[in-house]
């Protein structure tokens, strides 16, 4: 679990070039990483190949945080 | 038959990131020599575009901001390339965008706004792109588009895009016509489906892919490098008897009835 959040905290860092303590399991990507619809496109598809996995479009709309990009992984693996 | 673009000058316009099919085509031109100018279409994109470009070999790029939709940014943005280096060889336009929202469900439901906006950004900006260039390419060349199979055939969720694609497809015969007495050659590619950002906007994309690879004659999706090297050939001499021609770059998809 913890691993997973380490991995995406990695990928967001790396897409969003904020600082790493801003990255927390409640962090929004919109609203506290500042990111657009574009970034979180971005995110996803990194997320996507990170965790070789496919998040479908339903899926991707519902995650807002952090923690639901962990969560949803998570209960994939 | 050199098949080198050493001593030349092209213009990419739309890399966004990595994923980028005009990123694939840039990695051609530059590994075939060619020198490399990007634009992008506003401040969002200045940054991971100047990145991607610090890892090519050559650091001679220039970079510009242009906004296609608005006729005097590209005049200026042309007037300054103009001005920095004097002659392009060839321009790629990997340009195009449409609401998210009217890229899913029916294509009935397109909304005026959005069906303007698509044709704006999508299928005019080549014929701004191609006028506000021809001046510049006073050696002739090669002028290059992205198309996509959803502008001859119904493709579902590509709807207001397909419209869009058939009029840029139109555009480009139109401008073969007349920039051809300038030497300058104005070619499409019709990528098969690559999972670039733009792509992922299209409702159901994943399901797209796998249909290629179970379907298509070569039985594989194609890659943003495949794309790269069809458009060194499109860009370069080998193909200086070629205009107004869409090539599919697709696996061979295209050729399928049922």
């Amino acid at each position: 679990m913890a691993d997973t959040f380490e991995r995406v905290k990695k990928i967001v860092v790396d897409r969003l070039d904020v600082e790493e303590s801003k990255v927390t399991m409640e962090a929004s990507f919109k609203e506290d990483l500042e990111a657009d619809s574009l970034d979180v496109v971005e995110l996803v598809m990194e997320l996507e190949d990170e965790f070789d996995t496919e998040i479908s479009d339903e899926e991707a709309e519902k995650i807002a945080t952090v923690g639901d990009a962990v969560n949803y992984i998570n209960s994939t693996l | 038959m050199n098949l080198s673009l050493e001593g030349r000058t092209y213009v990419v316009m739309g890399v966004a990131n990595k994923r980028s099919i005009a990123w694939g085509i840039s990695q051609a031109l530059h590994d075939a020599g060619a020198r490399l100018i990007f634009t992008y279409a506003s401040e969002r994109f200045e940054k991971p575009v100047k990145d991607l470009a610090t890892t090519l070999d050559r650091q001679d790029s220039l970079f510009y901001e242009c906004d296609v939709t608005d006729d005097a940014a590209i005049n200026a943005t042309f007037d300054q390339i103009q001005q920095d280096v004097g002659t392009i060889h060839g321009l790629a336009h990997c340009i195009a965008f449409a609401k998210r929202e009217e890229l899913n469900g029916e294509f009935v439901n397109t909304s005026r706004d959005g069906f303007l906006l698509s044709q704006n950004i999508s299928a005019y900006s080549l014929v701004a792109v191609a006028r506000a260039a021809q001046p510049l390419m006073t050696e002739g060349g090669g002028i290059v588009t992205l198309t996509y199979l959803g502008g001859e055939r119904v493709v579902q969720n590509y709807n207001v895009m397909g419209v869009a694609k058939a009029s840029l497809d139109a555009s480009m015969r139109y401008l073969a016509n007349d920039l051809g007495k300038h030497g300058i050659r104005v070619n499409a590619i019709s990528a098969g489906p690559i999972r670039t950002v733009s792509a992922k906007g299209v409702g159901d994309f994943n399901t797209i892919l796998k249909k290629i690879e179970e379907e298509s004659p070569l039985r594989k999706t194609v890659s943003q490098e495949e794309v790269g090297d069809t458009a060194y050939y499109l860009l370069s001499d080998l193909s200086r008897a070629v205009t107004g021609e869409i090539i599919h770059v697709d696996s061979g998809y295209n050729i399928l009835g049922l």
